[in-house]
């Protein structure tokens, strides 16, 4: 098989590494070779942050360059339109509505762009969630990543079993009835 | 059984079945991972040292003792290890010596990107390159049996992208290695004058045994294919070349010092077109030109700035892109900011409202030079800050010295801030030292330090008070303040520049991130009280907006540590209770 690239993008603090760590396992149970790469650090402190995942028979780049991506999962508005050039022709990019204000934003200095999604829209095939609310909706905010890894789960060929395997062997036991809520409204939305 | 992991965690999964029974580091990114993967093991000791160098000699000394021993660093931190090494470099081992050093090729956190592999040819050392997670653990048992076959430390160099990157390893049982019995024999082990004469022999005959070692070692490998177009590369960059030539020809090196001749020479002669791909200098291609060997392409297709992709590699050799469009209106950037609570915040709007100049060091609050704050005049190193208020104040002298400081954190003070005050005290400096307590080693992820009380493993040990060591350095006026209350902070910081004398205050409060902490309610904003003068925007803070002429709280990543409400003349915040 071909190797697939995912890519999840977010803002430092979103919970991004829980998502991608959840879909390794899926990817990992289904028996492919997968190589996931993220970076630690300065990144985290409230920055942009991607994780790239990927998988096949054989897995060879840890990274996704422009143009490759078949999917983006993308935690924030603005980071979609940061990461939409790493999108492959024909890909799908799956993006949370929420805005999180970047520093140069805060400080006056530039401006929030108006209309990211529909814009998005239009160059690609993108379905744009309101994770936050749904997230909520299941009973905690921080399940934002698992309501988006639902959205993802839709696209994706694995059954539904896999991935509530891989939620229960990645989540606390103490929120795996909160982030399966949360799955299966991203999963329906 | 496999198992995905971080080729971090590789690394210290391979020190376990090499039965390495010591591990010594500071923590560094993309490095730290290794040490507190380490630290689970049973039956390896592992500990945070104070610094690299410190870490290194106890690496060394275990080594003496007959353990296989290891320390792990960032490229930055081979620099304050390299002195010791060097010598390690003469004295040989006892129990093998493996050290890690990680590179930041991009610097994603890092203040440069220099290439350790120029260490490993000056120390004279052996080093491995692995490329992923899986050669991350078979590099460390390879780097133990060359340690001990040649009598020598081995290096082993990863990169971000290895470090932080996962695949699938497979798990093996550990070998238990019996201690090597330690014999006195100080003509090997006393670097003075006349053993290190002898010990330079061994070490230049060491390196022609390694350099015979690198024509026949499974760690170099040829993968013949389609012969008009070959490559010479290693770690993550034959990563990218399978990915963007899954045809081509190509020698993996893994063992990047001492490199072969021979191999490369029958190789050459065997392609076509011969193309080195390797991140940051050109050191395998000096080598082939130093040899003679021909290289049709190198440093002048790729560069030597950060780091190198599939794409990038396309875009050189002169390969189609895969297409893609790009979005057309300018995104706004998004650096990585203080957190929300965080305690620097209070000290750097403070250090901003004076104007002073700040002599910055290495932790999370280098982000006090980032805007609104642009509070910070210069970072280079860990624990500089205090050496370089030393000698700014020097040469400017009382007037300069009433307006500047050093700032360095609470780790920090302890790797290489200790020695620069001991230097205040002993040459009459009167610069003055703010001293970020907050708790723990932060930007690395929460790592525990000599004045945090607690081991790697949180284990109760003496916590080091940093105004005790300041006063045992000569240092007369020490004090403390809390950088929440910011009325207070600038109290005590204008009244110790003012004094002509060196003096020390510790900005004491923990990190906001530390799990004992506990977020307070939200705040929020009365839009009929404020009046939009933005002075509570000066913070910096990530939770408060600035729209339709009214301040607002992002009440999801609002901790209500309120230091917003310092700043507000009109008591336009409200605190509700529950969140």
């Amino acid at each position: 098989m071909k190797t697939t690239s995912i890519m999840i993008v977010g803002v430092g603090g979103q919970g991004t590494l829980l998502a991608s760590k959840l879909l390794g396992n899926v990817l990992i149970g289904a028996g492919y070779d997968v190589k996931l790469s993220e970076v630690h650090g300065m990144s985290q402190r409230g920055g942009s942050v991607v994780t790239y995942v990927r998988y096949g028979d054989k897995v060879y780049s840890p990274i996704v360059d422009q143009g490759e991506a078949d999917y983006i999962l993308s935690f924030e508005i603005l980071e979609s339109a940061r990461w939409i050039s790493y999108l492959k022709k024909g890909g799908k990019l799956i993006t949370n509505t929420q805005k999180t204000w970047p520093m140069p934003v805060i400080t006056g200095a530039m401006a929030y762009p108006e209309g990211i999604v529909e814009k998005l829209s239009a160059m690609a095939d993108v379905q744009a969630v309101d994770a936050l609310a749904l997230a909520e909706q299941a009973g905690s905010p921080k399940a934002v990543n698992v309501v988006l890894i639902g959205v993802l789960s839709r696209h994706m060929d694995f059954p539904e079993e896999a991935w509530i395997k891989a939620i229960e062997e990645t989540v606390p036991p103490k929120f795996l009835e909160m982030n399966k809520k949360a799955f299966q409204l991203g999963r329906n939305a | 059984m496999k198992k995905l992991m971080l080729g971090n965690q590789a690394v210290a999964r391979g020190l376990y079945e090499a039965g390495c029974r010591f591990v010594s580091s500071y923590p560094g990114t993309p490095s730290t991972e290794i040490t507190e993967q380490a630290a689970l093991y049973d039956e390896i000791y592992a500990e945070w040292a104070p610094n690299e160098k410190v870490a290194a000699e106890s690496a060394v000394g275990a080594s003496l003792a007959g353990a296989r021993s290891f320390c792990a660093m960032k490229h930055v931190g081979f620099n304050v290890a390299a002195d010791p090494l060097f010598t390690a470099s003469y004295t040989g081992v006892n129990g093998g010596l493996v050290v890690c050093v990680a590179d930041d090729p991009g610097m994603h956190s890092s203040q440069n990107e220099q290439d350790s592999r120029h260490y490993a040819i000056a120390a004279k050392l052996p080093m491995l390159e692995p490329s992923d997670s899986r050669e991350c653990r078979d590099f460390v048992k390879a780097a133990y049996e060359i340690s001990e076959t040649f009598d020598t430390p081995a290096v082993l160099r990863t990169c971000t992208r290895v470090a932080h990157s996962q695949c699938q390893v497979e798990l093996f049982d550990r070998e238990e290695h019996a201690l090597k019995t330690y014999e006195r024999n100080p003509q090997k082990y006393v670097a003075a004058p006349a053993n290190a004469v002898k010990r330079h022999i061994e070490v230049e005959k060491r390196m022609d045994a390694l350099r015979a070692f690198a024509e026949t070692t499974p760690l170099n490998r040829v993968e013949m294919g389609d012969t008009t177009l070959g490559f010479v590369t290693s770690g993550t960059c034959y990563l990218y070349v399978k990915e963007a030539f899954p045809e081509a020809s190509v020698v993996k090196l893994g063992l990047v010092n001492p490199l072969p001749v021979q191999l490369l020479k029958d190789f050459a002669e065997k392609v076509d077109r011969l193309i080195v791909v390797e991140e940051l200098d050109g050191v395998i291609e000096n080598h082939l030109r130093a040899n003679g060997i021909r290289v049709d392409g190198g440093k002048d297709l790729f560069g030597c700035l950060g780091e190198l992709s599939q794409n990038k590699l396309r875009r050189a050799m002169g390969e189609a892109l895969p297409a893609f469009d790009a979005y057309d209106e300018a995104v706004p950037g998004r650096p990585p900011v203080m957190c929300p609570g965080c305690p620097h915040r209070g000290l750097f709007t403070v250090l901003s409202k004076l104007k002073l100049t700040v002599l910055g060091d290495i932790g999370c609050y280098t982000l006090g030079s980032g805007a609104p704050l642009n509070a910070v005049d210069s970072v280079l190193c860990m624990g500089a800050s205090i050496g370089m208020a030393h000698g700014y104040t020097k040469v400017l002298g009382q007037e300069a010295a009433r307006r500047s400081v050093a700032v360095i954190g609470d780790s920090t003070f302890m790797h290489s801030g200790i020695t620069g005050v001991v230097n205040l005290a002993y040459n009459k400096s009167i610069a003055t030292v703010l001293v970020l307590d907050n708790s723990i080693t932060g930007m690395t992820g929460h790592q525990q330090n000599p004045t945090t009380g607690l081991t790697l493993q949180n284990e109760p040990t003496y916590p080091i008070k940093v105004e005790d060591i300041c006063r045992a350095a000569g240092i007369e006026r020490v004090r403390v303040v809390d950088p929440q209350d910011m009325a207070a902070t600038e109290a005590a910081i204008k009244e110790e520049i003012a004094a002509d004398a060196p003096s020390v205050i510790i900005v004491r409060r923990p990190c906001a991130l530390l799990k004992y902490v506990k977020a307070k309610p939200a705040l929020s904003i009365d839009p009929e009280k404020c009046k939009g003068c933005k002075s509570c925007m000066k913070i910096g803070c990530p939770a408060i907006r600035f729209s339709d002429k009214k301040a607002s709280i992002d009440a999801t990543i609002c901790v209500g540590c309120g230091l917003c409400e310092q700043m507000c003349k009109f008591g336009a915040f409200e605190r509700k209770e529950g969140k």
